[in-house]
């Protein structure tokens, strides 16, 4: 299908301010003669806009689509303030263009991250829709010559009581993309939401059941070669010789190329691809490599954590609170690293051309991508396109802070001088071994209770790599030594406690790449307070709930969602138990990405100190719930993805090598592991926040609580080890 | 050259013997709803059927399917079990990413042909090969009974 496009040529400086904006109407010369050809001819409204004369609503999506409801979500907020009928609207990815289309919180930046998508689009998206509908209103006042304010918008459809006019947006659009773009615009009162805060569909459900959804795995072009690359069994390693003259032989297999990342091999498809990877012999030259395995970096950060690190948080005067405490409770917790692993491999098409080059892949860093792609090939970054397909998963991986997969195909492109496209395929192995894992961390904490038994003093040291130094948030995001993600979750610990200190070790001699892992600092960070609360509260014989509700008085939130979720788990009462079973209840609430989420876990223990989490009890604050049904959805996707990571998550390296490799090894639950899941939703006419993470923090905290509530038992190293729990 | 029957319709394809069924689709005939995950049978996201019976494309070599009736995503809807299926993920919204979905769905359309009304155990069983890291496994199973109770 084709597509023409009437532009507004004001869109570029939409919703930037300018005042006094005329349009201007422009069909391109080659495209007007093709009008009678089967083409969808449509107005662009705005950035975020475009009305097909078929009458399709499109809604350009600025955001990556990866399963978190992005696309569902973006297109409830314009189309309700257009007042559009959902069954009209469509949704395109947009190419990347930074100056269109950053995310409003990362200032000049486009890309995906941090829970945002909603966030910073909020209004952006309210003002689009709703500067949409002041344009096809003003069309219609002007063709049929009647006030604008006579004009009533329903469902797509434009009418007029007193001439008993209507109109459908298809046949207004041509029109309203010529009228003046509004300055300001009214946004509606939230009691008249149509689809927000209602049942919008998902808009991809029907592509996502029949197989006709894009994935950048999916992308074929003319000519396309795909290629399997070898890479460093060790991070830093690199090629000192390879021979490849039995991959050369293989059938199918065209080229093969040495690039910074390894060798790669380009065939005609990806089973000839692999099969010459693995006849490729490579040498490799690891003389720069990192050569420690987990064990070891473990015990340097247990020793790292006997002094006292850079202070992130500090209230009161915990070294003589300490000092004078009537008891002291101490634990220490290790994190492994975790890989992302999300279902579909990273990826990545690249074909160069005369002018510029293209890029198809499920984007989640545009500017960051944009910016590394053209300065490989010395060209302007807008002469880089990225073509926006869906992505199967993410979980942060896909945004990159040194654009890993993305520079590798473009190297390969380079390699062979842009003579072919390329589909770079990483196989599941490439994929789980290729590093960027949420980082392996090592906490220490101690609380102090004075001679009343009261909680005074908090003391928590944390020890892991830093995501963000080296990479394009640093200016933001570390501030005199402290990465805010190394310590977020920990050192704006909610809890009315006079003296805290929160201090950080940051290793810089392990060269194991690092990256955001859904939910970021507070994969960790909410599990080593929050079960340590719980320790706490038992050495001061406390119930859980009511300690936090005591420590809480100045953060309502938490306090709300902590009550409403024990009052819908029953909170207090007992659970029934098989002989020979044993049963618990446990709690955690947490704040990330200004959602607050609690969680109360049902947790059976068997006699052998197998687990079964039978039920999850959730309750959220995310402000204006846009689509509540995906906030379940997402919720309970949290809830398996943080269970993974509870109970068999994790990535080992033995001298430098990645122990694991498939799904055999790193074991993402399957559906016999998944627990009933219940999602309460505080309502709210907040702005709203974050939804794909804030679900996964609370849960593996909410579980070990309650195995610590059936066995007495407090884990204090994910992933359990069940060992611990046999009867 | 290897023949092939397709969702009713027969295939020529110029590809080694050992070649995955997987791959055959995927690259050869383009048809890429059936998706890579594993390679290992490991996920399931490469579910299609053989003769009715749920397969691992990635672990199946194109030898071992001549003169079988295959059956995958793209025609998923060509008979009454499959399209109730696809109803009732789409009455759901089970999908997230999507990328395992199209394994899931053949797998459930296995277990729905052969089980009309499967326990918990049963779903459990029949899905277990079927990973998927959205963890979306509270709407698979509650779309299995949807499309039993639409079956019956
Ligand atoms: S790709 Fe076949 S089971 Fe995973
Ligand atoms: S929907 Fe994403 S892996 Fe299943």
């Amino acid at each position: 299908m084709s597509e023409i496009i009437i532009e507004n040529l004001s869109r570029r400086r939409f919703l930037q301010g300018s005042a006094g904006l005329t349009l201007g109407f422009c069909l391109p010369a080659v495209a007007a003669g093709k009008l009678n050809r089967v083409a969808t001819v449509n107005a662009e409204i705005n950035a975020f806009l475009k009305i097909g004369a078929d009458n399709s609503v499109t809604v350009m999506s600025k955001h990556l689509e990866m399963g978190q409801g992005t696309y569902t979500g973006l297109a409830t907020i314009l189309a309700d303030e257009l007042d559009a009928d959902w069954a009209q609207v469509r949704i395109e990815g947009a190419a990347a263009d930074a100056k269109r289309y950053n995310n409003t919180f990362w200032g000049p930046a486009q890309g995906t991250g941090g829970s945002t998508a909603m966030a910073n689009s909020w209004d952006q998206m309210r003002k689009a829709g709703a500067s949409g509908r002041a344009m096809l209103v003003s069309a219609a006042a002007r063709r049929w010559n009647v006030g604008a304010a006579e004009i009533v918008v329903r469902d797509g459809i434009l009418s007029h009581a007193g001439s008993g006019r209507k109109a459908s947006f298809g046949e207004l659009a041509l029109d309203a993309a010529k009228e003046t773009v509004p300055t300001e615009v009214k946004l509606k009162d939230p009691k008249d939401f149509r689809l927000i805060g209602k049942q919008a569909k998902r808009k991809d459900s029907a592509a996502k059941t029949n197989g006709t959804a894009q994935f950048t795995q999916d992308v074929f072009l003319p000519g396309m070669l795909v290629a399997v690359v070898a890479h460093p069994p060790q991070f830093g390693a690199t090629v000192k010789s390879f021979d490849a003259t039995k991959a050369k032989a293989i059938k199918g297999v065209v080229d093969v190329v040495q690039i910074p990342q390894g060798v790669a091999v380009l065939a005609t498809d990806t089973w000839s691809a692999k099969k010459g990877r693995d006849a490729l012999s490579v040498v490799w030259d690891d003389s720069k490599a990192f050569k420690l395995g987990s064990d070891e970096i473990l015990a340097q950060y247990k020793e790292m954590a006997k002094k006292p690190g850079l202070i992130a948080a500090n209230k009161g005067d915990t070294a003589k609170t300490f000092a004078g405490a009537a008891k002291v409770v101490r634990a220490s917790f290790d994190f492994p690293y975790l890989a992302h692993a999300a279902m579909e491999p990273m990826n990545c098409v690249v074909q160069l051309k005369a002018d510029g080059c293209d890029v198809w892949n499920g984007e989640q860093f545009q500017t960051v991508d944009q910016g590394r792609v053209a300065a490989l090939f010395g060209l302007k970054p807008e002469q880089v396109k990225l073509n926006m397909l869906y992505a199967g998963g993410s979980f942060g991986r896909r945004a990159c802070t040194q654009s890993d997969y993305v520079l590798e195909a473009a190297h390969i492109v380079k390699a062979i001088n842009g003579k072919a496209p390329v589909k770079l395929v990483w196989l599941r192995e490439d994929d789980m071994r290729g590093g960027y894992y949420r980082p392996l961390f090592h906490h220490a904490l101690e609380a102090a209770l004075d001679g009343s038994g009261k909680l005074v003093g908090w003391h928590h040291r944390l020890v892991g790599q830093s995501i963000i130094t080296g990479s394009p948030f640093e200016a933001m995001l570390v501030k005199d030594g402290i990465d805010h993600v190394s310590v977020e979750g920990a050192s704006n610990l909610p809890y009315a406690i006079p003296n805290l200190l929160v201090d950080l070790h940051t290793p810089t001699n392990i060269g194991v790449p690092v990256l955001w892992w859904r939910s970021v600092g507070s994969s960790h960070t909410a599990y080593s307070t929050e079960v340590f609360l719980d320790q706490v509260a038992a050495a001061m014989g406390k119930d859980p709930v009511a300690l936090r509700l005591e420590l809480l008085t100045e953060h309502p939130k938490h306090a709300g969602v902590l009550k409403l979720a024990a009052e819908k788990a029953n909170w207090g009462t007992p659970l029934k138990a098989a002989a020979g079973e044993r049963r618990g209840r446990g709690v955690a609430v947490h704040e990330s990405f200004n959602s607050f989420v609690a969680q109360v876990a049902e947790v059976t223990v068997k006699k052998d100190g197998s687990i079964k989490v039978d039920r999850v009890i959730c309750a959220v604050d995310c402000g204006t719930a846009i689509n509540p049904d995906n906030i379940r959805s997402q919720v309970e996707g949290a809830v398996g993805f943080a269970l993974s990571a509870a109970l068999h998550g994790e990535i080992t390296l033995k001298e430098g090598r990645v122990e694991q490799g498939n799904f055999d090894s790193y074991a993402p639950i399957r559906i016999d592991e998944m627990p009933v899941v219940e999602v309460h939703i505080v309502a709210s006419t907040g702005a709203p926040t974050g939804i794909g993470e804030p679900g996964v923090p609370p849960l593996a905290p909410a579980v070990a609580n309650a195995i610590a509530a059936a066995t007495g038992k407090f884990l204090h190293k994910m992933p359990f080890n069940t060992a611990e729990l046999v009867a | 050259m290897i023949k092939l029957t397709i969702n009713g319709k027969a295939h020529q394809l110029d590809v080694a013997p050992d070649t995955p069924l997987l791959w055959a689709l995927r690259d050869t005939l383009q048809m890429t709803g059936t998706k890579y995950g594993c390679g290992q049978a490991l996920c399931g996201a490469c579910t299609v059927h053989v003769d009715g019976e749920p397969v691992r494309a990635c672990s199946t070599p194109v030898s071992a399917v001549v003169g079988r009736k295959i059956r995958t995503i793209e025609a998923v809807d060509s008979e009454r079990v499959g399209k109730v299926v696809q109803e009732a993920w789409r009455k759901l919204d089970v999908v997230q990413c999507g990328y395992c979905q199209s394994g899931q769905i053949m797998s459930a359309v296995a277990l729905l042909s052969q089980n009309r009304k499967p326990t918990d155990a049963d779903i459990d069983n029949a899905m277990s090969g079927n990973l998927c890291r959205c963890a979306t496994y509270v709407r698979v199973r509650a779309a299995i009974h949807e499309a039993a109770k639409a079956l019956a």
